[in-house]
């Protein structure tokens, strides 16, 4: 039978701000154990939280640049449960009232675009951590690290609107980038500063009821949860396929088998018993607030993608390419400023820059070619005194030495040679070298014209003008 | 109002508790007792009455986001009833 998959995400996003949601503890990765802690996070008794604003101002940022409502009136809620990790004994989170509901997000897939419900944003604590004893010491025992309890979270939670594990990587894909060009969070999968859980079902193509899902936990890459997914799917059209039926549960993917497994037991007593927090007051955004922050906000990836297909003339491509980050966005504008042809820096941005910031893990701002250097190169190339070929060469020299381009191409020689006479006396001398090819190439063979210009470049050590020598050598080979 | 012994057992469950049968029997009618004692609420007329979560007319209380000196971890570690390696001691949890 034909299945159709349907995935909804929660997505976590730890913020970057600098002390904790309800306490003024700083949120600095690498503390000691419980170097990061105070009487609030530690959950001792007759402590009071109080709201971290900065916390507010980023979760209706968030919602705004997806296009969601910002509740005039906004609650916390507490959900509680018993775990180590949770000094209180609940998590103050948010339940009925939340503070940014329906919006959406754009997906592109293959060139048609898509949109992601976003069924609500909320705030919520972050839980401590805990490591198993034989990692640390008495294998008997748990040990807990209390620095990350109480961080600010947002969770994102999306309408089930994916259909594919490659539909829901694009999600993330573009949730992050949003997320970046907001600069809220770190955004960093493997180091958990964005952490997604998946709901998956499959039902039969053309139901409309959702078929029972899963919790897929656990999937800290793009390409766990990937394979996660699919491992999913593909697990429960096997169920469905030989007669059973899927249990709700919560499932962990294990990226060192490819394998999801079920996590039954830990949460056998789903019943937070969620009532409204009675320590903190409620949020009402005045428009004001609302206002002051749409217009703080920097131009995000959608608006920034159109205008670089409008102001610079780039295909839609590598528009998508270039503001998928907005170091490597900002990168490009700074070095597409002052030439005439911009697509030919998109092209070496895509191409060269991106490999050598990917390659050595750096920030686009970091890049060891500086944009203006970049630019300067370009111009170089519009105005014949080097080569697309040499190009290369002064690139490599950049990218080792941090020189300018004009000073490399003065220090070895790499001017292009556009004199006519000094191609043409190349030319006479490759002709003269190579009479069985000169014989051949009159008898037919035009596709030995390469065969000569691959010779000529080699004597001139690729200095000669392509375009000047191609045109050179035919003429001369016409009339030879 | 009376609580079935599985509404106990669950509540007993959820509060990490273990009665045996004689303290879910007595535990049981208390809890029914207290949950009737709360329930003559609900001879008001609330109708017209929006929820409140909060006893004060206050909103938007919040600080500014600023990390403050962090507390001595000495002082807790002093405190808890299990330390080690500078974390917090429980009995193993199964993950």
């Amino acid at each position: 039978m034909e299945y159709e998959t349907v995935i909804g995400l929660e997505v976590h996003v730890q913020l970057s701000t600098k002390s904790k949601l309800f306490c003024s503890c700083s949120t600095k990765f690498g503390a000691e154990p419980n170097g990061n802690t105070c009487p609030v996070c530690l959950g001792m008794p007759g402590v009071l939280p109080t709201l971290n604003g900065e916390v507010v101002r980023r979760a209706i940022m968030v919602g705004l640049a997806t296009g969601c409502k910002i509740a005039p009136y906004s609650t916390f809620a507490r959900k509680n449960y018993f775990y180590p990790d949770l000094p209180k004994g609940y998590q103050i989170s948010q339940f009925d009232q939340p503070i940014c509901e329906h919006g959406e997000i754009e997906i592109n897939l293959n060139g048609a675009p898509k949109r992601i419900g976003i069924t609500r944003i909320h705030m919520e604590e972050d839980s401590g951590k805990l490591i198993h004893g034989e990692n640390l010491g008495n294998p008997d025992s748990s040990y807990v690290d209390l620095n990350r309890a109480s961080v600010p979270l947002l969770e994102i939670v999306s309408e089930p609107d994916l259909r594919s594990a490659e539909e829901t990587k694009k999600y993330v894909e573009k949730l992050k980038t949003i997320l970046e060009y907001l600069d809220v969070s770190d955004c960093n999968m493997e180091e958990g500063s964005l952490r997604c859980d998946a709901n998956v079902s499959i039902r039969p193509m053309g139901e409309k009821k959702l078929g029972t899902r899963s919790e897929l936990k656990n999937m800290n890459s793009f390409r766990f949860l990937t394979r996660a997914i699919e491992y999913e799917v593909e697990r429960q059209k096997e169920i469905l396929e030989s007669g059973g039926r899927v249990i709700q549960e919560t499932r962990l993917y294990d990226p060192d088998r490819n394998v999801t497994q079920s996590m039954r037991g830990k949460e056998e007593a789903h019943d937070y018993r969620y009532f409204p927090e009675p320590d903190l007051t409620p949020i009402e955004p005045s428009n004001e607030m609302i206002e002051k922050i749409r217009a703080e906000l920097p131009e995000l990836p959608d608006a920034k993608k159109d205008r670089f297909v409008a102001q610079y003339g780039l295909p839609l491509y590598d528009a998508e390419v270039l503001t998928a980050s907005r170091g490597v966005a900002d990168y490009f504008e700074s070095a597409a400023k002052n030439v005439k042809t911009p697509k030919l820096v998109s092209n070496w941005v895509m191409g060269d820059i991106l490999r050598v910031i990917n390659d050595n893990g750096l920030a686009a701002a970091d890049c060891p070619i500086k944009p203006e250097n970049l630019a300067e190169m370009i111009r170089l190339i519009e105005d014949n005194v080097i080569s697309g070929k040499i190009a290369k060469t002064v690139f490599e020299e950049m990218e080792k030495t941090g020189k300018s381009p004009k000073a490399i191409v003065e220090e070895k020689g790499l001017v292009q040679i556009t004199d006519t006479s000094a191609i043409e006396a190349e030319i006479d001398k490759v002709i003269s070298a190579n009479p069985s090819q000169l014989a051949d190439y009159k008898a037919g063979k035009t596709k030995l014209l390469g065969f000569f210009v691959g010779q000529v470049m080699r004597a001139m050590k690729g200095k000669a003008n392509p375009e000047m020598l191609n045109k050179l050598l035919e003429e001369r080979l016409g009339k030879a | 109002m009376s609580l079935s012994p599985e509404e106990v057992r669950h509540v007993a469950t959820l509060a990490r508790l273990a009665f045996g049968p004689d303290e879910e029997r007595k535990y049981g009618s208390q809890i029914s007792a207290i949950l009737d004692h709360i329930n003559q609420l609900g001879e008001l007329d609330t109708s017209n009455i929006p929820p409140t979560s909060h006893a004060l007319k206050l909103s938007n209380v919040a600080r500014v986001d600023a990390a403050l000196q962090p507390f001595d971890p000495a002082v807790w570690s002093s405190n808890a009833p299990s330390a080690d390696h500078g974390h917090f001691r429980v009995p193993k949890v199964l993950d």
